[in-house]
């Protein structure tokens, strides 16, 4: 309820629009931070940047910000290039990782800052930080100060004191970091509602891939500067277009060898057919889509070689294996179901793979 | 029933035993830096209290000296003037200090560094010695004067009566403000500033509503620091020949008058309220606003390029900035080497013959100052560690009071301290029969109380930075309380107490307020003295100006070796947490 009024006529008045990023490019010095990134971001869309620490990910949500000085390259808002603009001509709403609430104003000053250099007329504002506050549940917090509230209240304020302006565009930089772990999912559950609710464009930083599958429309998965891949959560986990996309979304395993024709000769001792994949693209399959059996067991008949059982990891819901096979440590998932006996480390197996689950990947 | 009783008071007992012990001995310090505080610090300044509030010659409580104080046109013009000359200073400080601390800390600087470290200059060298020598620069005859007055035909009087004292002053404690602004500004998150942008905020507006409300605290402490020094300055007012401020008032009563006469006592109390009221307002300013360590992890800052015209303009203005920091520096040394130099921008001509007699003649100034400094320094320590160990490792009620009390001494004006030695010590007589008032070890012990609070910080950080833990795993490996104090604490707090040591030493040999009241004959002056004389007559001001060169040197020498120790210890530490 309090969602619709904060985002209808006669709330503050937000409106979606798109983002796009034309060819980014931003160095320090030798260092190539952001090397032509391209992104178009939907309206309304839910969009995270994800991958390792110094991938570039902050680098271009600064750039979209306009603190990156360093950056070439286009950025347009609803389709006006801002490239140009200082950041505060913008109109893109950053929520700083550390909440930069300002500890010599109160909560209520916090909000009314951005709204006081828009020169809005003094009852505006009254009206928009009630709203914005109430929206995010800490209208009662209106005078108190930063550094009386807890770690969620002060992130709830530096997200109020953004949505107060009615920014284009909402840019979250790791917004959960500073939370401890309970209270992580928790805020993730709201961040997305309150996202969807406001229907506002919105672009999430993040190294964590749990946060960004579950509270994200698409990903855009960045690695060196480069995007990798862009797509929903299930695309990219299924379809992952390379290693590096296969590896930092959830485990994959990789079987060396080497090609020889229409066939890639693994070092297990198993031959697969190459299909169609390019001359250096390797097999890569995830701990799930494969099974383990005693190792006499020639039931299956796809591909499957013999292995150690070297490390056992229980998981709850699983039983994860880490099966030697030639030089390879191979990750094997099974279901645990309570009672069912277990492998033991040093147990001699089976591993039988499933060829249309075989992912070809390059590097 | 009994025997529980018996059995639990005998356990009891043994546990507070050992305590005791551990006690007796902690106590047993405590009682020692509470009696030297009390005789060196608290007697003396309650003395000259009492003395402001007693009837002359009788013990009788009166208030007829505050009245006469009242009364009186010059003291009342002189306590005007102090507040006028301190709060000018703090502005020319202030002019002074923003620009760099500001350019430095937020833009692409070439040469910010070089700007940090000339910023620091001025503290190394004491304003009265640079008071003299920038006269022949800014002086109504002076260089700079006389080159005006060739060119456009104006005089600007820089330092015609408190106009001298506020420059002199200005340029020499503009540090305090850019040292302790700079920091503040250092520790900003970044992200506070930006956030402000990202809600449409930029330029100066940036500055007035968030980059300056942040650094408030840093810049109150040096401005309430620089206000305090300049209104207890002594020695400068005197040589710029500025009687009617209230330093140089109580002195010239005490020195002219004798120690009989009230007034000197009077000014000296409104001297400490003027001190414990700045202070007192820069906490109450400052209360509950430290921001600096609210909210981490923004990063450093991105600084941020200057246009061309700007450029242009900030580097003229730094170029300025740093040529009035160096003037007196630049000054004396042509000073020291001139044969004559006067009624021309530059010396006549050069000469060693200044360096010659200094140390010829005044190889003694030199050598007493090295040693009072050196057991100022020493004092200083102890008594600083001493008081930390209570403070930090022992339960002994009053510890902090202790640390308190030393810490007061920062109130005190070295003038008042110096006035109430006279008075507390005149009449104890020494075995010789001479006044303990006039041995030298009083001046040593004056400048070790003078400078206990500084130490007392840097000694506290040293033993602070050693949590419990280090010393309970040295234990835990089987070291003795003995062998962890020997292995673990005293090498770890090394550099610490060094720093003190040279911070006390470098300041403790050109502090001059106290000690003018003190040295009785020339045989016992220190160094800062002898230049004071030296500089109150033309003909001495060679000699005096290759005093100064020589002050100069030896503090010099003081902060750079306490930098490559605090920069060491840094490095030491850093490596020992491993990130």
């Amino acid at each position: 309820m309090e969602a619709l009024a904060f985002g209808g006529a006669s709330g503050i008045g937000l409106k979606a629009v798109d983002l796009q990023i034309e060819n980014v490019s931003a160095a320090f010095g030798d260092h190539v931070v952001l090397d032509g990134i391209n992104l178009l971001i939907q309206p309304g869309e839910f969009f995270a940047l994800l991958g390792p620490s110094g991938c570039g990910k902050t680098t271009l949500l600064r750039t979209i910000a306009g603190f990156a000085t360093t950056s070439r390259g286009n950025v347009l808002v609803g389709g006006q290039n801002v490239s140009a603009l200082p950041p505060w001509r913008r109109d893109v709403g950053m929520v700083f990782q550390s909440y930069a609430l300002w500890p010599h104003m109160t909560v209520g000053r916090n909000v009314a800052f951005g709204l006081e250099e828009r020169r809005l007329p003094r009852a505006e504002i009254k009206r928009r930080v009630d709203l914005a506050l109430t929206f995010v549940g800490l209208n009662k917090e209106i005078d108190r100060y930063p550094s009386q509230l807890s770690g969620g209240q002060q992130q709830r304020v530096a997200l109020a004191r953004t949505l107060a302006v009615a920014p284009k565009v909402l840019l979250l930089d790791e917004p959960l970091s500073n939370l401890d772990a309970k209270l992580r999912v928790r805020v993730r559950r709201e961040l997305r509602a309150l996202q969807k609710s406001l229907g506002l464009t919105t672009i999430i930083v993040t190294h964590d891939q749990d946060e960004a599958n579950t509270i994200c429309d698409r990903i855009a998965v960045m690695n060196e500067g480069r995007v990798q891949q862009v797509g929903t959560p299930t695309e990219l986990y299924e379809r992952p277009a390379n290693l590096f996309v296969a590896q930092f979304l959830g485990m994959a395993n990789v079987l060396s060898g080497r090609a020889n024709g229409a066939v890639f000769e693994s070092s297990v001792g198993v031959t697969l057919d190459r299909g169609t994949a390019a001359d250096r693209a390797v097999p890569v399959f995830r701990p799930q889509d494969a099974t383990l059996a005693p190792p006499d067991d020639t039931t299956e008949r796809g591909p499957s070689f013999a292995g150690i059982v070297d490390e056992r990891e229980f998981l709850g819901s699983a039983v994860r294996y880490g099966v030697r096979a030639a030089s390879n440590l191979l990750w094997v998932e099974a279901p645990f179901h309570s009672g069912a006996p277990l492998k033991e480390v040093g147990e001699a197996v089976r591993v039988n793979l499933c060829p249309d689950r075989i992912m070809w990947l390059d590097h | 029933m009994t025997a529980v009783e018996f059995g639990s008071g005998g356990k009891g007992a043994a546990a507070p035993r050992a305590a005791f012990r551990a006690g007796w001995g902690q106590l047993a310090i405590g009682l020692l830096v509470l009696a030297f505080l009390l005789v060196f610090l608290v007697w003396p300044v309650a003395t000259v209290i009492w003395v402001a509030f007693t009837e002359k010659g009788s013990s009788s409580f009166t208030l007829t000296n505050f009245a006469d104080f009242a009364r009186t046109d010059l003291f009342i013009r002189s306590l005007w003037n102090s507040f006028y000359a301190s709060a000018m200073a703090v502005v020319g400080a202030s002019m002074l200090a923003l620009p760099l601390a500001y350019l430095t800390t937020r833009y692409v600087f070439r040469g910010a560094k070089l700007v940090q470290v000339l910023g620091f200059l001025p503290l190394i060298m004491p304003p009265f010695v640079g008071a003299v020598a920038l006269q022949l620069f800014f002086g109504r005859n002076g260089s700079v004067n006389l080159l005006l007055d060739d060119w456009i035909g104006i005089k600007i009087p820089f330092m015609e009566g408190l106009n001298g004292v506020i420059f002199v002053q200005s340029i020499h404690y503009f540090p305090f403000i850019l040292v302790n602004l700079t920091t503040a500004l250092q520790n900003l998150d970044r992200s506070m500033e930006e956030a402000a942008q990202n809600l449409g905020s930029h330029g100066f507006r940036l500055f007035r509503r968030i980059v300056f409300p942040l650094a408030l605290p840093g810049y109150v402490a040096g401005a309430s620091l620089v206000f305090v020094k300049v209104f207890d300055d002594l020695a400068t007012p005197l040589l710029l020949n500025v009687k009617d401020m209230l330093a140089p008032q109580a002195y010239l009563r005490v020195t002219s008058i004798g120690i009989a006469d009230p007034m000197g006592y009077v000014i000296s109390v409104v001297l400490i309220v003027a001190s414990v009221a700045a202070m007192w307002a820069s906490s109450l300013a400052t209360r509950n606003i430290d921001y600096a360590t609210l909210q981490r992890g923004g990063g450093g800052h991105a600084k941020r390029e200057l246009k061309s015209l700007s450029a242009v303009l900030a580097y003229a203005l730094v170029f300025v900035i740093i040529a009035l920091v160096l003037a007196p520096h630049v000054a004396l040394l042509l000073l020291s080497f001139a044969t004559v130099w006067s009624f021309s921008p530059l010396p006549d001509g050069f000469t060693v013959a200044h360096y010659v007699r200094v140390f010829s003649d005044s190889a003694g100034l030199i050598k007493n100052t090295l040693l009072y400094a050196t057991l100022a320094g020493l004092i200083d320590i102890i008594v600083g560690t001493a008081i930390s160990y209570l403070v930090l490792r022992s339960k002994i009620a009053g510890a902090r009071a202790l640390d308190l009390l030393a810490t007061a001494a920062l109130a005190v004006p070295g003038v008042v301290l110096g006035i109430g030695y006279l008075r507390a010590f005149y009449d104890i007589r020494l075995w010789d029969g001479t006044s303990l008032a006039s041995a030298w070890i009083v001046i040593v012990i004056a400048l070790a109380i003078r400078r206990l609070p500084y130490a007392l910080r840097a000694c506290y950080a040293a033993l602070q930075q050693i949590s419990a833990s280090l010393e309970e795993a040295a234990e835990n490996l089987g070291a003795t309380k003995g062998a962890t104090i020997r292995r673990i604490v005293i090498p770890l707090m090394t550099g610490g107490l060094v720093a003190g040591f040279v911070t006390s030493f470098a300041t403790a040999a050109v502090e001059l307020s106290a000690t003018l009241m003190l040295v009785q004959t020339d045989a016992n002056a220190p160094l800062a003295y002898g230049l004071y004389v030296f500089m109150q007559s033309a003909s001495g001001r060679g000699p005096g100006a290759a005093l100064g060169v020589i002050a100069v040197l030896i503090v010099a020498v003081g902060v750079v070796v306490s930098q490559r120790v605090a920069e060491r210890t840094r490095r030491i530490d850093n490596g020992s947490l491993g990130n």
